[in-house]
Parts: C-alpha cells; sequence; structure tokens
C-alpha cells in the first residue's frame, strides 16, 4: 500500500483568517486504499483542513498536490471534477426528495426526447437501486423520500453517489457522530467497503473507537498542528484520546470520571 | 449483526403501505379533492344558472386562466424557496409600461410589449440578486418592490397623463402581430362550426345574429396551458427542475452537490415577472386600458392556489399541476358564487378557509413523506 504514491499530498498547509491561525503547517497524505483518519477535539482545525482539501478554502501558504500534479482550486467544483468528493455530516441529502433524485443532484443523467434534453429517470432509477443494494440498503423504490431513511442510511447513500460519480478520495466529515451503534456499524462497515475498492478515505472524527475500527493511520491535529501520524498497531487508542485532548487534563479527568472517557 | 436481520425483505418495523395510501402522497391531492368537491357542489346547487352552459364555462375557464398564469410562477418559485410578493404590483406596473409605450409615447405596440417584458425582467433579476446576495427574506425583499412598483405605477401616469387609467390601446393594438398573441383568439372557425350545427348556441339578433356566443378560446386561456405543461415538464422533467427542488429543500446541501443554486434562483425570481407581465399584457389587450390599481392582492391570491396546489410554504416541494388545480378552484368558486347568487364578499371567506385546510393537510402530507412525527 505504502509502495504507491500517494493521490493527495497536502505539505505544510497554513490557513490564517485575519489575526487567528486556523492551521499552522499541516501535512497529511492519502494513499489509495488506506482510510487516513484525522483526529482532534472541537477548534482543532480539522474542518478548517478539510475545507482547503475541498477546495472550499484557499490556503494561505503550503502545496496541494493531487496524483502527484501541483493542484490549485479556484472552488469546491474544481475539487469535485479532480475526484475529491466530501460527505458532510448533515448537509448532504435533501430529505424531501426522492432518494433518485439526491443520488444525482447536481449530476443529472439526461436523456434526449423530441430534442429535449429531460432527466432520464427509468436510468437514475435503476442506478440508484442497484447501488442502494450493493451498499446493502433495500428501498421500497426509488423515488422513497430520504427523510424516510436513518441518519446512518443517508450517509450510506452520500457515500455510495461520492462513489459512483468516480471519487478517489473521499472526505467523511464526522459520519459518525450524530449515529446511534448498530447505525454507525453499518457505515463504517460501508466505509470499510470504499476502501477495498481502492479509494483512499479521509475519516474526519472525535471517536477513537470508531477510528481504531477502521483506520489504517491517524493523524492528530491540536490547535492548528499535526501532533503526528501514527500506523495502525503503533498506537493504542488512550495514547490518541490522550493526543486529541492535549493530555494530562483529561488524564485528570478521566481520573475523576473512572476511565470511563 | 446481520443475525438481527429477520428476512431480506426489510424491516420488520416499517409497515408496508398499500398502493392506495402511496397515491394519496402526491402533492396534488388536495387540488384534485378540492377540484371535484367544488365541482360537485356547484353542479348541485348552480346548474340552471348558466354557469355550465357555453359562456359560463368560458366564464369561470378564462378568470381560473387568469389565476393559473400567476400561479405558474408562484408556484416554481415557492419550490426553489422563495416568495415574490410584488406580482401584483408588476401586473399593474407592466401593463401601465405598455400603455406609455403604446399610447403616449406611440411606439408600435409589438415594441411596447418587448421592452416591457425585458423591464420586468430586470426587475424579477434585480429582486432575486438581492434575495440571494443579501441572505434577506425575500419576503421582505419583495415586499419593499411592491410598493416601489405600485408607486410609480401611479406616479407615472399622472405625471404624464394627469390621470391613473390609460385608455386607447385598443387601437393603437389594431393589427399588430405580437398584440394579437396576447389579446387574440383562436379556433375562431371551429367555434363557428360548433354554432352552426347547434353544439353551441348562437346571437339570435343584432349585429352578431348567427355568430356563437363563445367564437373561440382566448389567448389568456392558450398562454395559462402553455404556461402550466411548460412548468410542469420543466419541474417534473428536466435537470433544471431538479434543481429547484433541490435550492428549496437545502440550499446548502444543494451548493454541495454542485447545484448553481443562486442563478435558480434568480431565475424564478424572473419567471415570476415573466408571468406576471403575461398577465398584465393578456389584461391590457382585452381591456384596452391600463390602470394603476390592476393586479392588487394577487400575488396572495397567486401564493393561495399554489399552497392550495400542494407545495409547501417552506419550499422544496409542489407540483406545478396541483397549482393549476389551485387556480381552477379558484376561478370556479369566484365565478360559481357570482352565478349560484351568493354576495360575492364571501368568496374571501371561503378563501381564507381553504387555505387553512391546504396548509393543514400539507403539513401532515409531509410528515408523511419525511417520516417525521
Amino acid at each position: 500500500m505504502s509502495d504507491d504514491k500517494p493521490i493527495i499530498e497536502m505539505r505544510e498547509i497554513q490557513k490564517h483568517f485575519g489575526s487567528v491561525i486556523a492551521l499552522a503547517g499541516v501535512s497529511v497524505n492519502v494513499y489509495p486504499g488506506e482510510c487516513h483518519c484525522l483526529l482532534g477535539d472541537n477548534g482543532a482545525g480539522k474542518s478548517t483542513f478539510i475545507k482547503t482539501m475541498s477546495g472550499v478554502h484557499k490556503p494561505t501558504s503550503g502545496e496541494i498536490y493531487f496524483e502527484g500534479q501541483p493542484l490549485n482550486f479556484a472552488d469546491p467544483r474544481d475539487a469535485i471534477d479532480a475526484g475529491i468528493a466530501t460527505v458532510h455530516q448533515h448537509l448532504a441529502m435533501i430529505p424531501l426528495m426522492s432518494v433518485s433524485r439526491n443520488f444525482f443532484m447536481g449530476k443529472e443523467p439526461t436523456k434526449k426526447v423530441f430534442g429535449l434534453s429531460l432527466f432520464d429517470h427509468d436510468h437514475a432509477n435503476d442506478v440508484t437501486m442497484s447501488e442502494m443494494k450493493e451498499m446493502g440498503i433495500n428501498l421500497r423504490g426509488p423515488d422513497q423520500a430520504v427523510g424516510t431513511l436513518s441518519g446512518g442510511e443517508r450517509q450510506t447513500v452520500a457515500i455510495a453517489r461520492a462513489v459512483y460519480f468516480g471519487a478517489k478520495v473521499l472526505i467523511l466529515d464526522e459520519p459518525t457522530s450524530a449515529l446511534g451503534v448498530r447505525q454507525t456499524a453499518n457505515v463504517l462497515a460501508t466505509i470499510d467497503k470504499v476502501r477495498k475498492q481502492g479509494i483512499g478515505v479521509v475519516f474526519i472524527t472525535h471517536n477513537v473507537r470508531h477510528a481504531m475500527a477502521v483506520g489504517d493511520r491517524f493523524t492528530v491535529l491540536n490547535r492548528g498542528q499535526t501532533l503526528g501520524t501514527a500506523k495502525r498497531g503503533e498506537i493504542t487508542p488512550e495514547e490518541l484520546q490522550d493526543m486529541m485532548a492535549g493530555g494530562q487534563d483529561l488524564a485528570q479527568l478521566e481520573g475523576s470520571l473512572g476511565g470511563t472517557v | 449483526m446481520s443475525q438481527a436481520q429477520p428476512t431480506s425483505t426489510g424491516d420488520e418495523r416499517i409497515k408496508t403501505r398499500s398502493r392506495f395510501r402511496e397515491a394519496l402522497i402526491r402533492p396534488e391531492l388536495g387540488g384534485i379533492v378540492g377540484t371535484v368537491a367544488v365541482f360537485v357542489f356547484f353542479a348541485l346547487f348552480a346548474a340552471d344558472s348558466g354557469m355550465f352552459n357555453s359562456q359560463g364555462v368560458m366564464n369561470w375557464s378564462q378568470v381560473s386562466a387568469q389565476f393559473m398564469i400567476i400561479a405558474v410562477g408562484a408556484c416554481l418559485l415557492m419550490i426553489a424557496g422563495e416568495f415574490d410578493l410584488s406580482v401584483g404590483s408588476m401586473i399593474g406596473f407592466s401593463g401601465m409600461m405598455i400603455a406609455i409605450f403604446s399610447v403616449t409615447m406611440g411606439w408600435p405596440v409589438w415594441l411596447a410589449i418587448i421592452v416591457t417584458f425585458i423591464l420586468a425582467l430586470i426587475v424579477g433579476a434585480i429582486n432575486g440578486i438581492i434575495v440571494v446576495r443579501t441572505g434577506l427574506p425575500s419576503f421582505i425583499v419583495t415586499l419593499a418592490t411592491l410598493f416601489i412598483l405600485r408607486g410609480f405605477t401611479i406616479y407615472l401616469p399622472q405625471t404624464i397623463e394627469r390621470k391613473t387609467i390609460i385608455g386607447g390601446v385598443s387601437d393603437a393594438a389594431q393589427g399588430d402581430w405580437l398584440a394579437a398573441l396576447f389579446g387574440g383568439k383562436i379556433l375562431t372557425g371551429l367555434f363557428q362550426w360548433f354554432g352552426d350545427v347547434g353544439l353551441i348556441a348562437t346571437f339570435e339578433r343584432g349585429s352578431r345574429e348567427g355568430q356563437p356566443v363563445v367564437d373561440g378560446i382566448p389567448m389568456l386561456i392558450v398562454w395559462a396551458i402553455l404556461l402550466v405543461v411548460v412548468g410542469h415538464v420543466l419541474l417534473t422533467k428536466t435537470t433544471f427542475g431538479n434543481w429547484i427542488f433541490a435550492s428549496g429543500g437545502d440550499a446548502e446541501a444543494a451548493r454541495n452537490s454542485g447545484v448553481p443554486v443562486n442563478k435558480v434562483k434568480i431565475s424564478m425570481f424572473m419567471c415570476t415577472a415573466f408571468c406576471a407581465t403575461v398577465f398584465a399584457t393578456c389584461q391590457v389587450m382585452e381591456f384596452g386600458s391600463a390602470g394603476a390599481d390592476r393586479g392588487l392582492l394577487k400575488e396572495f391570491e397567486a401564493i393561495i392556489a399554489v399552497v392550495i396546489g400542494g407545495a409547501l410554504l417552506t419550499g422544496g416541494y409542489g407540483s406545478v399541476l396541483g397549482a393549476a388545480l389551485g387556480a381552477l378552484i379558484f376561478g370556479v368558486v369566484q365565478q360559481g358564487l357570482f352565478f349560484a347568487g351568493v354576495e360575492s364578499s364571501l368568496f374571501r371567506v371561503f378563501l381564507g378557509v381553504i387555505l387553512l385546510f391546504a396548509v393543514i393537510l400539507n403539513t401532515y402530507i409531509r410528515r408523511i413523506i419525511t417520516g417525521e412525527r
């Protein structure tokens, strides 16, 4: 795996908002077929970092290489076109629209009817049903509204959509943070499936157990800086947890909470 | 994990829905039920009043067509997540501009109509751009436009002509090719034949003896049908239609998926302005004059028709066909009360009541769709 070249390489990324230094030189790379977990507490700079990766923010300094080529995204569309897909925590699906309309939102298939370019609903429905089946979601029909799906299923639809449209790097922004146990397991299983297809997954979370379940490498962010990247097996969940929270303070808290955090 | 799953047929906690219930969950439900109810009601209480003879049908069809034209624009805009309260003022303003250009300034009517359409589209675009750029509620932005446009509609004719009604458009429009597209009638030959064979009544004396009482389909109705068909196809069958739903459903999620939400919203504001101007042009051509008070309260009537048609006030859900049915209900009831000899002010009571029912029904349907409780 690590013999390959990274799909995306972020070098010394800095991002300043006015006088606030959100990222102070973060370097992360992602290989095809790996799940790279990005951990950090609230305010650590995780969101800023992935927004830079997905073209929402321009880095103040630093370089981004995509498949070995230096990249300069003007807007998120460039990143999407290049194959960097982001699945946002809440803002991925539209509840009132059908699964099939959601699946193809922004990339609608068309067919010509009497010279008019129309939305090809039949094709969209067929693809949606088969892709959902592959991900283990049984739909009543392609016209079922996304609002009737559970949170985990919605995340899975969003992931399946990104994969179907040729994502090479899949950024998942806290996909499990609002989910129950069973649903989390489903999403983690989906991540595992996607990784095996050779897609590089960037999995943002602040739950160490979720990260340990699927991660190949772990990078911890704290106060806009990387505290280092570790491979699976080189680090224990406790060490990760300590790094995220900044060590000592949490150790004290943990003592008073009986080691349950 | 897979042991917990009883069979591959799905989640045991989801009750299967009957096809009937499935068919009920559609935006047009309220419109269909309402239309049937309204026709049954008037068939029972106003059958012998002339409401359902050729003249009567033409009467409420024309009123319904007026509502339909503005409802199509309001419907698409509402599904895209915005309102336009300036529709009524836009009707007055557009009509007045056509009259000023053609009568006062003496331009050919086709030029007056084209320039007015361009002006209206610009105003619509400005509405849209302000809403999109500032992020202010469209309710407030278009409320401002409502007053600005109405103010100009009264100020301009008063300053130029010292009156608030400009007549003489009919004379100016005589033989004009574009005016005929709004004020003319089609299928006149067919209707003459209907009259000749006795399918519809003919005048028995006077200068129009032998001519049918209804001598063709007014262009107003043609425009209404055209706009409904185009709006319906656009919304349900095209890529752009998917973007309209997405923009109104959740603008942020739509943007994340690469939908050009701002463009969609601005073009929908232009669409309502276009529909209002179609309404105004047909009206000016029919009356031969433009008045400063035309189109008062039309914005609310359009919105009510759309809501009766099943659209959600919060956007992201609705149907052009439903809105057209809402407009039909409007027209039939407004004219039907007249035929039935009921005091016409009761129409407003009816409006209020049916609006309330429609909104409650829509909320219920929305809960079923999204599975909210």
